[in-house]
């Protein structure tokens, strides 16, 4: 029987803290200096009559041959520098550039501040995300040791089974998120605003808080200027009431899975036979292909709809090989921990041997399908598939960097060697910075699409993830200190016991 | 110099040979060759074999492959014929390398896998024209065979039989 001490138990209270401190700070400081869209249009506009007005037009002149001539500066250069002092906010070089009228710089403006305001729904949005989907590939793990008869696994199966005790706390989050979202609290899903799948508009209607959109032409209707053509042609799956549903169903499904297979090996422990471990496994069996569908449909709905012109055709296994790898890093650790806290006699080398080829194995699978989704919008070079890469690879390169240096060549060059993935230090090593990794690896996914060129990887969000962290090690270890450690039933036991590579 | 005997012991089990393997190095004596007709988990740490070195063999050659296929690219693309495949640059090997990884990828393991066979192939005896070492022909079908290499000295000859007869062996044989 594990026991969940007291030291543990504040560690992980305060990782909680600090991420309550985290997401209530990203809150308090998006709400403090969040200005309208109206508000903004009119400060932009009178920044503008201030700075022309106290300019001669020599210098606008001035201002313009230089631009012609390629020099640095740009033709709302000064209007920008100002909208910065007064508004305190920050723009990019290639967003000065860019500007070609005063609509552009209120444009700018606007992005800047909605940016802001989302930050913090952002980060926790990835971090809930990462470690739910941890949970749900837990679980898949656990399932996997069923289907495939695995002996080597069974004295440690309570872990994996803790793992996705997670799955309804992570899951409640993600429903809150979804649900907000169709509320227009925040716009992680920039799809869900009907402005932009509706050909048309009621003319009357248009400077009222909520314009009334249609498809039909009449009287008093005039076109839409925000119709995107290309999500408007999404809204067969992707409209909000399907969305949650989707989002129900799946959270249901994998809540089932988890709670059945915890109850069944709970009552093998107290009847023992084979009886209990066949039901286990036909639920595994179901449950695996359920999951086969929903870990992919889930990851387009929940990533692959924040950019919602794009789309890559393995997106579902790029990003469930990012959550997989993951899960088993967070098995190996806490095998490791209890290991190093004395439990688990059955565990030794021969164990960690496999936990290391687990690690190396999804690694380099993660690898692959990066690289091939990567590979193949890069060749092919059409416009609205490259468009995905271009803002990870202006903005995001250093994180695209540590990821791939945190998640291929780290298991790469430390646990390729037998010896090396036999000692637990190296493999609890590999484990720590895979996962740290693969969060950055969610954090490129998720924030490109939601707070554009406007990223942090400051407080807010490290601080979020430490929260959730705490939680996650929380939640976990409470389920895994509920029960007994060791199965007393399963059949391959002593197969597990005399394991041996 | 003395004369070296070698003693052969049969067995007809695979546990039975590997703990005989372990009773018998236990007792101090170096056991030379245990002939199987398939690999038995575990007796090479019984046997005290040391760690194959065919690993690093195997990283050498995946190294050599990765270089011959970049020299390959770089002179066919961009040395020696550069094209122009879907308006990609191709001035220096670095802008193009994308495109070259998966075939990198598998000339690494192909030359890798292809040369670790053939180099594990001849360190067991395997080339064209060789013949076989085995000194029994029946450990090719169902029994095992373990050899042990003795100094002329009879007690001790007779010693490593009657462990072998202890162990479990059905026939024991010895040879000059």
């Amino acid at each position: 029987m594990y026991i969940f001490t007291k030291n543990t138990q504040i560690i992980c209270l305060s990782l909680i803290m600090i991420g309550l401190i985290a997401i209530g700070y990203g809150f308090y400081s998006a709400s403090k200096t969040h200005y309208s869209d109206d508000e903004i249009k009119e400060k932009v506009k009178s920044i503008s009559y201030n700075l022309a007005s106290t300019k001669n037009s020599q210098d606008i002149n001035k201002a313009k041959y230089d631009s012609h001539h390629g020099s640095k500066k740009h033709k709302f250069s000064d209007l920008f520098h100002a909208v910065e002092k007064e508004l305190h906010c920050h723009f990019s070089e290639e967003e000065i550039a860019s500007a070609e009228s005063i609509d552009d710089v209120i444009y700018i403006t606007k992005h800047y501040f909605h940016a802001k305001k989302q930050r913090p729904w952002s980060s926790l949005f990835a971090s809930n995300l990462f470690f739910l989907m941890i949970s749900l590939a837990g679980l898949v793990w656990l399932a996997v040791q069923y289907i495939s008869q695995s002996g080597w696994s069974a004295s440690l199966l309570r872990i994996p089974q803790a793992v996705s005790a997670f799955l309804p706390y992570g899951g409640i989050i993600m429903l809150f998120i979804i649900i907000t979202g169709a509320l227009h609290w925040h716009h992680t899903f920039h799809w869900m605003d009907s402005s932009l799948t509706y050909e048309y508009v009621v003319e009357e209607s248009m400077q009222t808080d909520h314009p009334i959109y249609t498809n039909e032409k009449g009287d008093g209707i005039i076109s839409n200027a925000n119709y995107d053509y290309i999500i408007a042609g999404k809204t067969a799956y992707l409209n909000i009431p399907f969305f949650i549903l989707r989002a129900i169903i799946y959270l249901l499904g994998w809540c089932l899975a988890a709670f059945l297979l915890r109850k069944f090996s709970l009552k093998e422990d107290l009847e023992g036979g084979v009886k209990w471990h066949n039901k286990m496994f036909t639920v595994s069996a179901i449950f695996i292909v359920f999951a086969a569908v929903t870990t992919s449909t889930a990851a387009w709905d929940w990533i692959m709809s924040i950019d919602t012109h794009w789309f890559s055709t393995l997106f579902g296994w790029y990003s469930f090989a990012s959550f997989f790898v993951s899960a088993c890093a967070v098995i190996a650790i806490i095998t490791i921990h209890l290991k190093y806290k004395g439990y688990l006699e059955n565990v030794n080398e021969n164990h960690m041997h496999d936990f290391g080829r687990y690690l190396l194995a999804f690694s380099i699978f993660w690898t692959y399908l990066w690289f091939a989704q990567y590979m193949l919008i890069w060749y092919a070079n059409i416009p609205e598939e490259v468009t995905y890469y271009q803002i990870r690879f202006e903005s995001y390169h250093i994180l695209i960097i540590i990821a791939l240096i945190l998640n291929f060549l780290n298991p790469m060059l430390l646990i390729q060697d037998r010896d090396a993935k036999r000692l637990k230090g190296q493999v609890l090593f590999v484990a720590i910075l895979i996962l740290i990794g693969h969060f950055i690896d969610v954090f490129v996914m998720v924030m490109p699409g939601t707070v554009g060129t406007h990223w942090h990887l400051g407080f807010v969000e490290i601080g979020t993830f430490l929260g959730y962290l705490g939680f996650f090690t929380f939640v976990v270890l409470r389920s895994l200190s509920s029960v007994p450690l060791d199965q007393k039933n399963h059949p391959m036991l002593i197969e597990s016991k005399h394991h041996h590579i | 110099m003395s004369k070296e005997k070698v003693i052969y012991g049969l067995y007809d089990d695979d546990d039975i040979i590997l703990d005989a393997v372990k009773a018998i190095r236990e007792k101090g004596h170096h056991i030379d060759e245990v002939y199987s007709p398939f690999p038995i988990h575990g007796l090479d740490h019984a046997m005290g074999l040391k760690h194959s070195r065919i690993a690093i063999t195997s990283f050498i050659y995946g190294c050599i492959g990765a270089s011959c296929a970049l020299l390959m690219f770089w002179y066919m693309m961009i040395y020696d014929w550069p094209m122009i495949i879907g308006g990609k640059p191709n001035f220096t090997l670095n802008e193009n390398l994308p495109a070259f990884i998966p075939i990198t990828f598998e000339m690494t393991v192909f030359f890798a896998s292809h040369l670790m066979v053939i180099t594990f192939l001849i360190r067991c005896g395997l080339y064209p024209g060789s013949s076989s070492t085995s000194p029994d022909p029946r450990t090719t079908d169902d029994k095992f065979l373990m050899e042990i290499h003795v100094d002329e000295d009879a007690k001790k000859v007779k010693k490593i039989k009657d462990l072998m007869k202890k162990t479990g062996a059905i026939e024991i044989k010895e040879k000059e």
